[in-house]
């Protein structure tokens, strides 16, 4: 989904950059405030990892294919903020180096492809979790959900930029149909990737997946059998 | 419980993160994406401007000079994966890095 310069024009590209600057700016300073020392290898791993997946384009219908965008699969490894600082050095690294996704819209990419999945993604994430069970099995099927949705409203994002300074006279409503039509088809493969992906570090390392927090505690703390301090915890 | 110590699951992921890099990303499909598919369909992909990097050494995921076009892919998602994995843990060092030191030293 990545952007090339030209499709939206140089104002909108401004304004992304200036907006995308200060979301990441944003992102620094919680991120600060909740780091901890196994955070610095588990970005670096979360960058890599969506950056080797995001050369994987699979193929989806008549002659098109679609690759992940990582952002909820980030969000509910390392914490959304965390998670959008590595999707940002995946942007940057893809546009700067390998020429994939404009320069001048690096900062509409930021936020289409990192800010939306990672944070709006991460929503639907936090909002099914509410209404299932706290398992580890809901955790994989929220991240799946929520992988898809955060697809879905990446293409309604970029419908909106097409809206605001899209290039080449198409007509406003066909773009958003084909680009969400298409995007529900890709979301799918992203629910996959999301879903295998969250459930693997589930099953090595629950501790390390940031969405899966609240599981802790009623995986570790035993209490003599039927003694009511489990709380909700079944 | 026995648990993967971290040092351990992170050159694990690594690991498995170079393979898809390498082996895997030369089988990708070259089709179209979603965006380039409807931006072709609706008829704007002729507004795309030449790239500033286009004819850079690392150009659309290839190897300037390896012709080889699995190898030259391969060895691209290497070093991005590298790169990638550098960076962001370069980033995340940093920020914990002025947070442990309010006052930095302005060199």
């Amino acid at each position: 989904m990545h952007i090339p310069d030209g499709f939206i024009n140089a104002p909108t590209c401004v304004v992304g950059g200036v907006v995308a600057a200060g979301l990441i700016a944003v992102s620094v300073r919680k991120a600060a405030a909740t780091l901890d020392d196994r955070q610095i290898p588990l970005a670096g791993l979360v960058a890599a990892f969506i950056f080797a997946v995001q050369m994987l384009n699979f193929p989806v219908a008549g002659g098109t294919s679609g690759h992940l965008l990582g952002g909820v699969l980030a969000a509910v490894l390392v914490g959304p903020w965390v998670g959008s600082l590595a999707l940002s050095v995946v942007f940057a690294v893809q546009a700067l180096v390998f020429a994939d996704g404009g320069l001048t819209a690096l900062g509409l990419n930021i936020i289409l492809m990192g800010y939306t999945t990672c944070f709006g993604g991460y929503a639907v994430f936090l909002l099914v979790r509410k209404v299932l069970p706290k398992t580890a099995t809901a955790v994989v099927g929220a991240s799946a959900v929520a992988a898809w949705s955060g697809v879905v409203l990446a293409s309604l994002v970029f419908t909106f930029y097409y809206a605001v300074g899209g290039t080449g006279g198409a007509p406003l409503g066909t773009v958003a149909m084909a680009m969400i039509g298409v995007h529900m088809l890709i979301g799918i493969g992203e629910a996959v990737i999301t879903a295998l992906t969250v459930s693997a570090v589930l099953s090595s390392r629950p501790d390390l997946v940031h969405g899966a927090r609240d599981l802790r505690p009623a995986l570790t703390i035993q209490t003599p059998a039927g003694a009511p301090a489990a709380g909700r915890a079944r | 419980m026995k648990r993967t110590p971290i040092t351990l699951f992170v050159l694990l992921g690594v690991g498995l993160t170079l393979v898809l890099a390498f082996f895997v990303s030369p089988l990708a499909s070259s089709a179209p994406d979603g965006l380039e598919r409807v931006a072709i369909d609706q008829g704007f992909e002729g507004q795309a401007t030449e790239h500033a990097m286009a004819t850079g050494p690392l150009a659309d995921y290839s190897v300037a000079g390896i012709h080889e076009t699995w190898l030259s892919t391969g060895l691209s998602g290497v070093i991005g994966v590298v790169l990638c994995f550098a960076l962001a843990a370069a980033l995340v060092l940093a920020i914990r890095w002025v947070r442990r030191r309010p006052t930095v030293p302005t060199a």
